[in-house]
């Protein structure tokens, strides 16, 4: 990797201040150490953030829950509110990368963790993320694993998280802090299609800090779950994922909220085939026609086209398994 | 002594030092004065290099040389013998493959030469390169290990037109990358014109001969040293470039240098498993007899070397068919040369020919372990000699019983557990052994306490447990008395440790030596003189073990369960046996035999290299592209060893058993989700995708 310049933050003030031009933060380091490895992220300035007190999960007044940014993945995935209230997250959690990792990796790490395609991980590769202007080696190359669904013609890198697609499924909130104050941003407005700028992934502008995530407090009989396909048992990103959560009575969907993983350019959250659901019954017939709204604008690549069926497959097996019983 | 010491389930003497990280491998071994090198390899698979500027890496921190085409020493890249390899020596412009070594960057620290190796800047005139098998130049090689490409025994194409049923089929098998733990790694010390090599190597010797040929130095003036090698598989059998690329460094350094290669570069020049496609032909009688095999061989090999994957020793030398035919056809490709990788041949062979057969007996409505006993073959079926011993009747029988073979429900798709289609599939295991000449000295000393010294290395197989076993039980002394040194060139003379040799060869060897000091002590009424006793020699297979075909036996049966809908298949269950002759200790003998099936589930379900095919480049270079299965991936294993004499194999009456437990065992998975799914896959491996379509 390159000569980097490296200080330490204790606070948020201490981190905006350290922040800006190209320097990058770094939390659990499993993305970005990874990344300056192999010369794709490229800072003269790392800011280890990981020391501030921002590691904590809390109950809000409204029940809702605060994730810190530092909270380790293994700690959310075991903190009971979370086990209890929001299957789906700890699920998600557990069904990434390995245990190692996860008690490394942190909440903001992971959210704004970076694409596992290949292209944009090989600096002998184009890639119009890495360096734009450079084109796709992806397209009409290796993409077996890469998106179907909010792709462009410059870039069809898959955005590679389980978090952030149960985090979506849960409406989380990103609250963040920048040289101009604080916001907060709904996660389906924090990630970016590729369009023309495939660089650009979020909406945090440089020097800006995630601080924490919050999710609403749990509605009262939801169920939730996360299922996740690949080619092995374990320790592999998802070929295709989905996140539900569902609030089933006497045997109709009253609400549900669906998030898909490993399939879009950031975690895909479909509103109309959430509408096709409410107020109709939870059987495979339902199931599948929301499916097919999910899959309906989905554009294979070269390799990818088994992603279709596999995504539907995989939303109708994470409906039926949230809504069985109910 | 009350306990038997052969055979006897021994801990690895060398286990703790393993566990506790106190055992050095090659790269943790560092030098007075020692300087890193790092490999620059090329990022396009066909062209030339058209110019190097090296100006920014030679003035970063600490480095103290760049080595490309222009200024490295002459040195002689061509190969010693048929069986050796083309090297990259940094001699030439021509670039053949992906990641072929194009520069070397040496610095003080391997992070300063890592740093350097990135800031070197190659420019390439690129030309479109070949890497799909279909599209390379085809030839048939001059011969394949001495026999030649084609081969026929009996009529077959007149037996394959009249047989009552025949089959044809075409299975495919990928690219594989060996990726053994432990990455490639070379330490090069020059004093005067005498050098010192420390290596990740299977054969001290064969890294003594290449680099006298590559440098024309005398081999006496080179040692090498082999401390622990931390797993092989193949891809540490053969010289690479950069075993003489660390030394060339060396030279031009003036400093004794560290050179390892990296995860990535595991997929450049150090070898891989060659994809090939096989039409397999079956013809037999209605009640499963075979009448006619024929086994068509189409695999990979580089540019400008011939490596010939020998799939076809399987369907050749196991059933008893009266006609058969083969063919082995190359294709030309940038790629760079492949090599031996877990059971060549045979594991690759046997998916093809397992597959067949279990198809074979669908389509005949035989159970798929009687199909394989009616064939049975009592003598080797291409040579018609006596095995030296066959158990494989044995095996069938006890992994069947373990199994619960007999409760399986024929049907394809008629068993489910939960929402899962279950089922479950068997293969043959086999695979020849080998014995080479090996040299041993053994010395007992007054006090009774033995030395037994031998050129060969540990990969993780035993070596220094195993060998004083054998010793131990001859001399009939504790084996805690017997100490075995291995890994360096000053030793007597070992074969490669691979090819399931090292038991029959070195073994042999252990015996020979023994016996003769046991005769030696009794002539001594049973004391050693106070200087001890001496013995080496030369063991060499004489011409009378050519009368008998030496092979390795095994069964292999899979339980599987596979989700319908979404196309995830685990394999649940899995009971081998094998035929491995005399097993000389049964937990190390075990340990490779899991090891083998761990592989083959591997071969079954995930290992793929992907190449892209407009630029020739390796796209899943690392162990989070390239799957490998995790624990969750492997079930229990059991494994049944069917042990028993061997007299006719060699001394030690061992058969190699480094190989075994991975032929057949992708085959034994792919059927048992073909029982339980009913949908056949005969390209591997067998992902989600191909079973949802
Ligand atoms: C081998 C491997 C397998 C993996 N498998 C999976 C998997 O199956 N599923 C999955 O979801 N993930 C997987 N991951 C990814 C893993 O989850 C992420 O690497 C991890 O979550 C990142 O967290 P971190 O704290 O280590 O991030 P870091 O590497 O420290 O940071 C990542 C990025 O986020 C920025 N950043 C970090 N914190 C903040 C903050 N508070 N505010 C603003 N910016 C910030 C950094 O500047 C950097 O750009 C895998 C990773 C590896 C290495």
């Amino acid at each position: 990797m390159n000569a980097f310049a490296f200080t330490r933050a204790d606070s948020v003030a201490g981190a905006l201040r350290a922040a800006g031009g190209d320097a990058k933060f770094v939390a659990g380091g499993t993305t970005l150490v990874d990344l300056m490895k192999l010369g794709v992220e490229n800072p003269t300035t790392v800011i280890d953030i990981s020391r501030m007190p921002l590691a904590g999960v809390s109950r809000m007044p409204d029940n809702g829950l605060q994730i810190g940014a530092l909270a380790r993945n293994a700690d959310v995935a075991h903190h009971p509110d979370v086990v209890n209230g929001y299957p789906v997250l700890s699920q998600a959690l557990l069904a990434g990368a390995s245990a190692q990792l996860r008690n490394m990796a942190t909440t903001g790490g992971n959210l704004l963790q970076r694409t596992r395609c290949v292209a944009f991980r090989d600096t002998a590769m184009a890639c119009n993320k890495r360096s734009p202007g450079s084109g796709c080696a992806a397209i009409g190359g290796f993409n077996r694993n890469l998106a179907i669904l909010g792709t462009s013609d410059r870039c069809i890198a898959s955005h590679p998280s389980d978090q952030n697609v149960a985090l979506t499924a849960l409406e989380a909130t990103v609250q963040i802090s920048g040289p101009k104050g604080e916001r907060s941003v709904p996660i389906g407005d924090f990630y970016l299609l590729p369009g023309d700028t495939p660089e650009r992934e979020t909406v945090l502008e440089p020097g800006e800090l995630v601080t924490s995530v919050t999710v609403p407090p749990p509605a009262p009989g939801a169920k939730s779950a996360y299922l996740k396909l690949r080619d092995r048992a374990s320790y592999e990103f998802a070929l295709a994922s989905a996140a539900v959560v569902a609030i089933v009575r006497g045997g109709t969907i009253e609400r549900v909220r669906i998030a898909m993983g490993g399939i879009g350019t950031k975690p895909w959250r479909n509103l109309e085939a959430e509408a096709a659901l409410h107020g109709k019954p939870a059987t495979a017939e339902q199931f599948a026609k929301a499916a097919q709204i999910v899959l309906s604008d989905a554009k294979p690549q070269s390799q990818n086209g088994f992603k279709v069926e596999l995504a539907k497959r995989c939303l109708i097996a994470a409906l039926t398994t949230v809504t069985q019983g109910a | 002594m009350s306990q038997p010491v052969l055979g006897a389930p021994l801990d690895r003497v060398e286990g703790p030092g393993k566990v506790t990280g106190r055992i050095a491998y090659t790269a943790d071994n560092d030098i007075p004065g020692m300087v890193h090198a790092v490999v620059v390899e090329s990022t396009i698979a066909n062209g030339r290099i058209a110019a190097i500027d090296e100006s920014a890496a030679r003035s970063a921190p600490g480095v103290i040389a760049i080595m490309t085409p222009r200024n490295a020493p002459r040195v002689d890249a061509r190969k010693v013998d048929a069986n050796d390899s083309l090297l990259f020596l940094l001699q030439g412009d021509a670039v053949e493959f992906d990641r072929q070594p194009v520069a070397v960057a040496i610095a003080e620290t391997f992070e300063q030469a890592t740093y350097a190796a990135r800031l070197v800047r190659v420019r390439y005139d690129v030309r479109p390169p070949t890497t799909a098998l279909a599209s390379g130049e085809r030839f048939l090689p001059d011969q394949i290990f001495g026999k030649p490409a084609q081969h026929k025994r009996g009529m077959p194409e007149d037996a394959f037109a009249r047989a009552a049923v025949t089959l044809k089929q075409t299975y495919r098998t990928p690219t594989e990358h060996h990726n053994p733990m432990e990455t490639h790694a070379t330490i090069a010390q020059w004093t005067g014109d005498r050098l010192t090599i420390y290596d990740a190597t299977q054969w001290v010797f064969g890294v003594q001969h290449r680099l006298a040929a590559t440098f024309g130095i005398d081999p006496k003036a080179i040692r090498v040293v082999a401390p622990f090698v931390g797993g092989a598989f193949g891809c540490k059998g053969q010289t690479w470039s950069h075993v003489p690329l660390a030394a060339m460094a060396a030279r031009l350094a003036g400093r004794p240098v560290k050179l390892v290669v990296t995860r990535p570069q595991m997929f450049g020049w150090v070898g891989h498993r060659p994809q090939t496609e096989q039409v397999v032909g079956l013809g037999a009688a209605r009640d499963g007899t075979l009448a006619a095999v024929t086994h068509d061989v189409l695999s990979e090999t580089s540019m400008s070397d011939e490596f010939v994957e020998p799939s076809v020793v399987f369907s050749r030398d196991l059933y008893a068919v009266p006609n058969y035919a083969m063919s082995d056809t190359l294709s030309r490709l940038n790629i760079s040369k492949p090599t031996y990788q877990r059971g060549p041949g045979e594991s690759t062979g046997s998916f093809a020919m397992e597959s067949a057969m279990d198809e074979l007996s669908y389509a005949l409505g035989i159970d798929p372990l009687e199909l394989r006993l009616r064939n049975y073959s009592a003598n080797d079926p291409d040579s018609g000699k006596p095995y030296s011993s066959k158990r494989l009747r044995e095996c069938y029988a006890a992994a069947a019983a373990q199994f619960g073979w007999s409760a399986r429900n024929p049907k394809v798709r008629s068993t489910s557990r939960g929402r899962m289609l279950v089922g479950s599939g068997m293969a043959t295991a086999s695979r020849a052994t080998h014995r080479s000449p090996c040299t041993v000295r053994m010395r007992m000393n007054a006090d009774g306490n033995v030395l037994v010294q031998c050129g060969t290395i540990e990969q993780g197989t035993g070596t220094p447990t195993v060998y004083p076993q054998l010793a131990a039980e001859i001399l009939e002394i504790p084996p805690e008395r017997v100490r075995f040194e291995f890994g360096n060139t000053d030793l007597p003379a070992a074969p490669i440790a691979a090819g399931s040799q090292t038991s029959g060869s070195v073994g042999s060897a252990v015996v020979v030596a023994a016996r003769r000091m046991r005769e030696l002590l009794v002539s001594h009424d049973g004391k050693p003189p106070a200087d001890g006793f001496e013995v080496e020699l030369e063991d060499s297979p004489p011409p009378e073990e050519a009368e008998h075909a030496t092979q390795a036996f095994g069964a292999h049966f899979a339980e599987v369960e596979v989700d319908p809908d979404l196309g995830t298949v685990r394999v649940t269950r899995f009971v081998g046996a094998f035929d491995g002759g005399r097993i000389l200790n049964a937990k190390t003998a075990r340990s490779q035999m899991l090891g083998g099936i761990v592989w083959g589930i591997s071969m079954a379900l995930f290992e793929d290299t992907r190449y892209d095919a407009r630029s020739g480049r390796i796209m899943n270079a690392n162990l989070s592209e390239y799957l490998v299965p995790t624990n969750a991936d492997i079930p229990d294993v059991e494994v049944i060893l069917i042990a028993g004499d061997d007299p006719f194999a060699n001394p030690a009456g061992a058969k190699g058993i480094g190989e075994v437990g991975i032929c057949g065992s992708a085959a034994a998975v792919a059927n048992a989700v073909y029982h339980a799914t009913g949908i056949r896959i005969r390209d591997l491996p067998i992902t989600p995708d191909k079973l949802i379509r």
